[in-house]
């Protein structure tokens, strides 16, 4: 690490705000753009960047410099991302378009129809958020598992267990909306 | 269950998120802006704690010095 960047880290750990300001301005590409993966939201993502690095501010005091930012960050970050899925989920205001709604355009299957889109956006919404979570991250978005492990605070072999159970419960949705897949 | 083909599925109905994503504005305002609001709540709950312990000194002390004052206090709480 760098004598600057390693003084920047010291002093935020003291609390210092332009310290803060420095590691928003370093960080907060990554940190937006891996909330935007969790929520497929970009305004809920920038508020959810905002929030996150509230909270970054407030732990300031526990935040260990030998071990980096990013990674400690990315984990407040989850654990926000998390938060606002579960209050989506509690307002019932999780939709498919919210779901979908910065969805590049893909190479389309011609198999896969814009009905069964609609009912795999449908059920992946309905599942709990942490596995949608880890499944967001560890199958959509292909994140290697240990990051995957890291960024939610649990062990690789629980982000197995959990993909697994996401796609279980993902393939009962389906098969109960008539799809096999 | 076929996990590659629910992935390809998966990814069909909602697509990995650009990568190189970037927020559509300046963040850092509002950080700042939040800070500032957090600070100046704080700042007030402190001045209102020091305020109300400061009186409730004041009433303990007198009450303390002056015994006869308690059914006085009780009256018109």
């Amino acid at each position: 690490m760098q004598n600057g960047e390693s003084k920047v880290l010291n002093q935020f750990r003291l609390g210092s705000q332009e310290a803060l300001e420095a590691l928003f301005r370093q960080h907060q590409r990554v940190v937006y753009g891996w909330i935007l993966r969790i929520v497929r939201n970009p305004e809920a993502a920038e508020d959810l960047t905002i929030e996150s690095f509230w909270r970054i501010y407030r732990a300031h005091a526990r935040f260990e410099p030998a071990q980096g930012f990013e990674g400690w960050a990315r984990r407040i970050a989850t654990r926000a991302a998390l938060d606002w899925l579960r209050t989506k989920r509690a307002e019932n205001e999780l939709s498919a378009e919210t779901l979908a709604e910065v969805a590049a355009p893909a190479e389309a299957d011609p198999a896969v129809t814009a009905e069964i889109r609609r009912k795999t956006v449908l059920a992946f919404s309905r599942l709990p958020p942490k596995l949608r979570i880890t499944a967001t991250l560890a199958v959509i978005e292909e994140r290697p598992q240990k990051e995957v492990a890291a960024a939610l605070g649990i062990s690789v072999a629980a982000v197995k267990v959990r993909v697994f159970r996401a796609m279980r419960l993902l393939r009962k949705d389906l098969e109960r909306q008539g799809i096999t897949p | 269950m076929n996990i590659d083909r629910m992935k390809k599925l998966l990814q069909q109905a909602l697509p990995p998120v650009d990568a190189e994503a970037e927020p559509g504005r300046d963040l850092w305002p509002a950080m700042k802006r939040r800070l500032d609001e957090k600070s100046a709540a704080q700042g007030a709950y402190f001045n209102w704690a020091w305020f109300d312990g400061a009186l409730a000194a004041g009433l303990v002390g007198l009450v303390v010095l002056f015994p006869a004052s308690i059914p006085v206090f009780l009256y018109y709480l």
